[in-house]
C-alpha cells in the first residue's frame, strides 16, 4: 500500500489507499515529508508548528507511554477538551494499540458523560486541563471506572492527591524511554492495527433519547476521504482550523483523517474565545461552518458596517446588493447585466476583497456548511463576496460525508449529489437510505437500534427528502417528525422553523400543529440583533425577557411569520405566535449540544403556553425553570403576550 | 473549593515573610490604624477584612510606602522597609493590585501587563543603543514572562485589545496579571472581587489559588466580604475601627461574636 500511495502522488494525485490504517499513513507522511508541518497551534501569542515527523513521534511515544500503564487492545481512551494538539495525539495513539479513542463534547451534560463512560467501561482518560479533570474525578466516584486519568495543561493539579493522575509529558516521557530501550518497539506499534479496527467512537446527538455509540474504523473513514477526493471536495495539502468540536464527526474526519491521508496543515486556534481572531491570521484553504456560524459572521459584519465611517457605510449599501443579485442571477440561470459586472469587478478591491479579509476567508477555496437549512440572505451574501460556499450533507454513521453540491450546481434548497461511492435510494414512506464503504457496522451495544438502522445493506438516514429531477438531494426534515394536522395536512416542523430562521432576528423557533387545527410558532428572538434593532429605533429594555414582549418586537417578528406563511401553503399557515422570554439551550435540556430541538423537552416544558396559544387567550403567565452555568437551578415568572398573525 | 491545595498551612518561625508590628497611622484627628500587628507566612493566604473604613486598605498602604506607618515596624523578608517609598517596596518584591482599577487606560492589555515587569527591566540608553541585540533578547524574555501570565489568567482574546473596552471583572484580571508578572515574592490583593458576579468570582478565586499554589506566593488578601474568604484563605485578619479584633482559621472567625456584631452591628441577620 505504501508503495502504491508513493507512485500514484508523484503522479501529483493522491490515491486515498483502500486499505491502511490511520497510523500507516502517518508514517507515510512523516518518511516523504517529515519536515512538512502538520499541525499548528498558538501558544504564548506564538504559531507553534509540529512537522509530520515530530507528529509520529509524538503519538508513538504516547502509545508507548500508554501502554505501559496497561493501556491495551479494545480498551477505550474517553477524550475531553476543547481542540488540542497533545488531544489529537492521544486519540491516534490509542488507535494504534488497536484500542478506540471517545472524544466527548467538553460541555456536555455529566449524565451524558456518565452514559458514555459506563457504555464504554473506559479505564483511561486524555483530558485538556483541570475542569476536564475534576469532570472525570467525580465521574470516577459515581462509576468506578477511569482508573487511570491524563491530562495536557498541568496547572492547578500539581497537588491533587487523587491516584492515577498523570501529565501527559510523563506519560510521554515514560514511552520515549520504552522506545529507547526497545529498538523495535517502534515497528511493532505501527504494525498492530488492522484497516478495520476501530479509529473511534463517537456518539449520535440524541435528538431522541440517550446517545448511541457508533464506531467508525480506518477504513469507512478513509473510504469516506476517498468518495470526497473524487468529487473534489478537498485536496491534497489545504489549511484548515479545527475549531469545532472534537466529538463531531466531522473535525475527526477534517482534523484527523483527511489531513493524514491528504497532507493538510491543521491550526489549532489558541482557545475558542479566539477563533475568529485565529481564522484570520491563518486564512484556511479549506473551511467549514454550520449555518449559524455563518449568520453570525453576516450580523458581525452588519453591525459593524453600521457603526463605520460614512463612505464605508455607503460603499457598502451600494456594492454588497449588487454581488447578491449577480448571485441570485447565477442561481436562477440568468445572466447579470454587464453594467452589473463591471460594478462587481470594481467592488472587489475596495469592498468584498477587504471584507473576505477581515472575515479571514481570502484564501477560502471551498467553503462549506450542512446541518441544517442555511438562511437565503446568509448563503447569498458570502457567495456574492465570492466565497465559493457549498452546502453538504452527512451523518456521523457515514462518517460525515453523503452528498456534495457540484461548483455549476449550487441551490440553496439542496445539498447535492451523492458523492462518488454513496449509494442514496428514497424509501416508500419518504425516507433517505444510504449504502457505501464509509457507513458504520451498528450503533455499539444497541443491536435493537442497529436493526432498525441497518436494513438489507441499507442506512435509514431518518431523513425525510427527495432527488429532484436533476439528482440532487433535497431534505425536508425528520421522517419522525413528519406529522399531521388535525385536517390531514403532512407537514415537517423543523422545514417550517427553519424558514423562521432565516430571519436575522428569530434565532430559535418550535412550530407547533400536529393533531391539531392549525400551526403555531413559539420564537426565540436573537437578542443581539433585536437588540441591535431596538437601540437603533430607541426602544429601551433591560433583559431579554423584557426585549421579547416588546410590542414592536411583535410587530418585528409578526412581519416576518406573514412573509413564512407567503411562501407555504394556506393550509400551513402560522396563525399564532408567541415570543418566548428565554432562549432554547442545551442545558436545559431543550436543545441538543448540536442545537436541535428536543421536541418532548419542549412540548413538556411549555405545555401551559402551548395550551394557550390554541385556547386563543391574549396572553399566559409562565413559571420556568433555568440551569444557571453552576449547576443551580431558579425559576423566573412572566406574562407573555400571544399574537394572532393576520 | 474543599479540594484546594495548600490550605492548613502552619505557622513557622522561619516561613516568615511579613511582620508588621503595632502599625499605627493617623490622618489629622482620625486614628486609622491604632498599632496593629499582622503576619505573612510563605505558604498561606491571609485575607484582612472588615467594614467599611476599618483601616484594611490604610494597613495595606502602610506596607507598600504610600502612606508610611506613624509608628510600629514592617519587616519584609527579614529587611526592614518602614517608610521606604513604593518603588523601592515594589522592587523589593511586593506586588500588589488596587481597589479602585489602576490600569492605563489607552494602552493594551499586553501593554498593561508589561509594564508590571518594569521593575525587573534595565534599560540604559546607551546599551539599547549600542547592543540592540541584548535589548531585544531581553525584551522576548520579559514577553515570554508575560504571555505565560497571560495564559494563565486566560487573557488571550482579549490581548490586543485596549484595556479600558474589555468588562471590569476583566479588568481586575489584568490588574492581577500586572501584578504577577513581576515575579513578587508576596502578592497583596485590594478587594479584587468587587463588581464581579458569582462566575467571575470563582474563576478570581480559582486564579488566586493557583497563583498561591504553582508559584509558591504568599497572598495577602483585602476583601470586604467574608463570604469570598472563607473559602479560600488559610487564616483571617478582622479590623474594626483600626484595631484587629480577631484573628484565626476562617471557620473559626467567622463564628466570633465580636466579629459578627462588628460587620452587622449587633443586628444579628443577613451575614455579610
Amino acid at each position: 500500500m505504501r508503495h502504491e500511495s508513493e507512485t500514484a502522488r508523484a503522479g501529483g494525485v493522491a490515491v486515498v489507499p483502500e486499505s491502511a490504517t490511520l497510523g500507516e499513513l502517518l508514517l507515510d507522511n512523516a518518511r516523504r515529508v517529515p519536515r512538512a508541518v502538520a499541525l499548528r497551534e498558538k501558544d504564548l501569542g506564538i504559531w507553534q508548528e509540529y512537522t509530520w515527523r515530530a507528529y509520529l513521534d509524538e503519538v508513538l511515544a504516547l502509545a508507548a507511554g500508554l501502554e505501559a500503564l496497561g493501556f491495551s487492545e479494545g480498551d477505550a481512551l474517553i477524550v475531553l477538551g476543547d481542540n488540542r494538539p497533545r488531544l489529537y495525539f492521544g486519540m491516534l495513539a490509542a488507535s494504534v494499540l488497536r484500542g478506540v479513542p471517545v472524544p466527548v463534547f467538553p460541555d456536555a451534560i455529566p449524565d451524558e458523560v456518565r452514559h458514555i463512560v459506563a457504555g464504554c467501561e473506559a479505564r483511561f482518560a486524555l483530558a485538556e486541563d483541570q475542569e476536564q479533570i475534576d469532570k472525570l474525578l467525580d465521574l470516577r466516584k459515581r462509576t468506578g471506572h477511569l482508573e487511570v486519568l491524563v491530562y495536557d495543561d498541568p496547572r492547578g493539579l500539581g497537588a491533587y492527591p487523587d491516584s492515577g493522575l498523570l501529565a501527559y509529558a510523563a506519560v510521554r516521557a515514560r514511552g520515549v524511554e520504552r522506545l529507547g530501550v526497545e529498538p523495535e518497539l517502534r515497528d511493532a506499534l505501527l504494525g498492530r492495527a488492522r484497516p478495520g479496527d476501530p479509529a473511534v467512537l463517537l456518539h449520535s446527538s440524541g435528538t431522541t433519547g440517550a446517545p448511541k455509540g457508533i464506531m467508525l474504523a480506518h477504513r469507512q473513514l478513509l473510504a469516506a476521504v476517498r468518495n470526497a477526493r473524487a468529487c473534489r471536495y478537498f485536496e491534497e495539502g489545504e489549511e484548515i482550523v479545527a475549531y469545532l468540536p472534537m466529538a463531531w464527526v466531522g473535525d475527526f474526519v477534517f482534523s484527523v483523517a483527511a489531513a493524514i491521508a491528504l497532507g493538510f496543515t491543521v491550526n489549532i486556534p489558541e482557545r475558542q474565545e479566539t477563533v475568529l481572531e485565529n481564522l484570520q491570521e491563518i486564512a484556511p484553504t479549506l473551511y467549514f461552518a454550520p449555518p449559524r456560524s455563518w449568520d453570525q459572521m453576516l450580523t458581525q459584519v452588519q453591525v459593524r458596517m453600521e457603526e463605520a465611517p460614512f463612505l464605508k457605510r455607503w460603499l457598502y449599501h451600494r456594492l454588497v446588493p449588487v454581488a447578491v443579485e449577480i448571485e441570485r442571477a447565477r442561481m436562477e440561470g440568468r445572466p447579470a447585466s454587464v453594467g452589473r459586472r463591471l460594478l462587481r469587478a470594481l467592488g472587489e478591491p475596495v469592498m468584498y476583497g477587504p471584507l473576505k479579509d477581515y472575515l479571514g476567508l481570502s484564501r477560502v477555496r471551498r467553503a462549506y456548511t450542512g446541518g441544517e437549512a442555511v438562511g437565503e440572505d446568509t448563503f447569498l451574501f458570502f457567495r456574492g463576496l465570492g466565497v465559493n460556499l457549498k452546502q453538504i450533507y452527512g451523518q456521523t454513521e457515514n462518517s460525515a460525508l453523503t452528498s456534495l453540491q457540484g461548483d455549476d450546481e449550487v441551490r440553496l434548497h439542496t445539498v447535492g449529489r451523492p458523492l462518488l461511492g454513496v449509494e442514496v435510494r428514497i424509501s416508500d414512506a419518504g425516507e433517505i437510505l444510504l449504502r457505501s464503504e464509509s457507513l458504520f457496522e451498528g450503533y455499539r451495544n444497541n443491536p435493537e437500534a442497529t436493526a432498525k438502522a441497518l436494513r438489507d445493506g441499507w442506512f435509514h438516514t431518518g431523513d425525510a427528502g427527495y432527488l429532484d429531477p436533476d439528482g440532487q438531494l433535497v431534505i425536508l426534515g425528520r421522517v419522525e417528525e413528519m406529522v399531521q394536522t388535525r385536517g390531514g395536512q403532512r407537514f415537517v416542523a423543523q422545514y417550517v422553523e427553519n424558514r423562521l430562521k432565516f430571519s436575522p432576528f428569530i434565532r430559535e423557533a418550535a412550530v407547533l400543529g400536529a393533531g391539531r387545527a392549525h400551526l403555531a410558532a413559539m420564537v426565540c428572538i436573537d437578542f443581539d440583533a433585536v437588540g441591535h434593532w431596538a437601540e437603533v429605533r430607541g426602544i429601551p429594555y433591560t433583559s431579554y425577557a423584557d426585549l421579547s414582549q416588546k410590542p414592536d418586537v411583535y410587530r418585528l417578528i409578526g412581519d416576518h411569520v406573514r412573509h413564512v406563511n407567503h411562501l407555504l401553503s394556506p393550509e400551513l399557515a402560522i396563525r399564532r405566535f408567541v415570543n418566548l422570554h428565554k432562549e432554547f439551550d442545551p442545558d436545559d435540556g431543550e436543545l441538543t449540544r448540536t442545537r436541535k430541538l428536543r421536541r418532548q423537552v419542549i412540548e413538556e416544558r411549555y405545555g401551559p403556553i402551548i395550551e394557550a396559544l390554541y385556547d386563543g387567550q391574549p396572553a399566559v403567565d409562565v413559571e420556568a425553570r433555568i440551569t444557571y452555568e453552576t449547576g443551580e437551578t431558579g425559576t423566573i415568572r412572566r406574562r407573555l403576550t400571544l399574537e394572532d398573525v393576520a | 473549593m474543599s479540594d484546594a491545595p495548600g490550605r492548613g498551612g502552619v505557622s513557622t518561625a522561619d516561613g516568615l515573610v511579613l511582620r508588621c508590628e503595632g502599625v499605627s497611622r493617623s490622618f489629622g484627628g482620625v486614628a486609622a490604624l491604632g498599632g496593629v500587628d499582622l503576619t505573612v507566612n510563605r505558604d498561606e493566604i491571609v485575607a484582612l477584612v472588615g467594614p467599611n473604613g476599618s483601616g484594611k486598605t490604610t494597613l495595606v498602604n502602610a506596607i507598600t510606602g504610600f502612606f508610611p506607618p506613624q509608628r510600629g515596624r514592617i519587616v519584609f523578608d527579614g529587611t526592614d522597609i518602614t517608610g521606604w517609598r513604593p518603588h523601592r517596596v515594589a522592587r523589593s518584591g511586593i506586588a500588589r493590585t488596587f481597589q479602585n482599577l489602576a490600569l492605563f487606560r489607552g494602552m493594551s492589555v499586553l501593554d498593561n501587563i508589561l509594564l508590571g515587569r518594569h521593575v525587573h527591566m534595565r534599560p540604559g540608553a546607551l546599551s539599547t543603543a549600542c547592543y540592540w541585540w541584548w535589548a531585544r533578547r531581553q525584551e522576548v524574555a520579559h514577553r515570554r514572562v508575560v504571555e505565560e501570565v497571560v495564559d494563565f489568567m486566560q487573557l488571550e482574546a482579549v490581548r490586543n485589545e485596549p484595556v479600558e473596552v474589555i468588562p471590569l471583572g476583566l479588568q481586575k484580571c489584568v490588574e492581577l496579571a500586572r501584578a504577577l508578572v513581576a515575579d513578587p515574592k508576596l502578592l497583596i490583593l485590594d478587594e479584587p472581587m468587587t463588581g464581579m458576579n458569582q462566575e467571575e468570582k470563582e474563576y478570581m478565586a480559582r486564579f488566586v489559588l493557583d497563583a498561591h499554589a504553582e508559584r509558591r506566593l504568599p497572598v495577602l488578601m483585602i476583601e470586604h466580604h467574608l463570604d469570598v474568604v472563607t473559602g479560600i484563605s488559610n487564616r483571617i485578619v478582622v479590623l474594626y475601627h483600626g484595631e484587629k479584633i480577631a484573628e484565626g482559621a476562617p471557620q473559626d472567625v467567622v463564628r466570633d461574636p465580636r466579629v459578627v456584631s462588628a460587620y452587622l452591628g449587633g443586628v444579628g441577620r443577613d451575614a455579610a
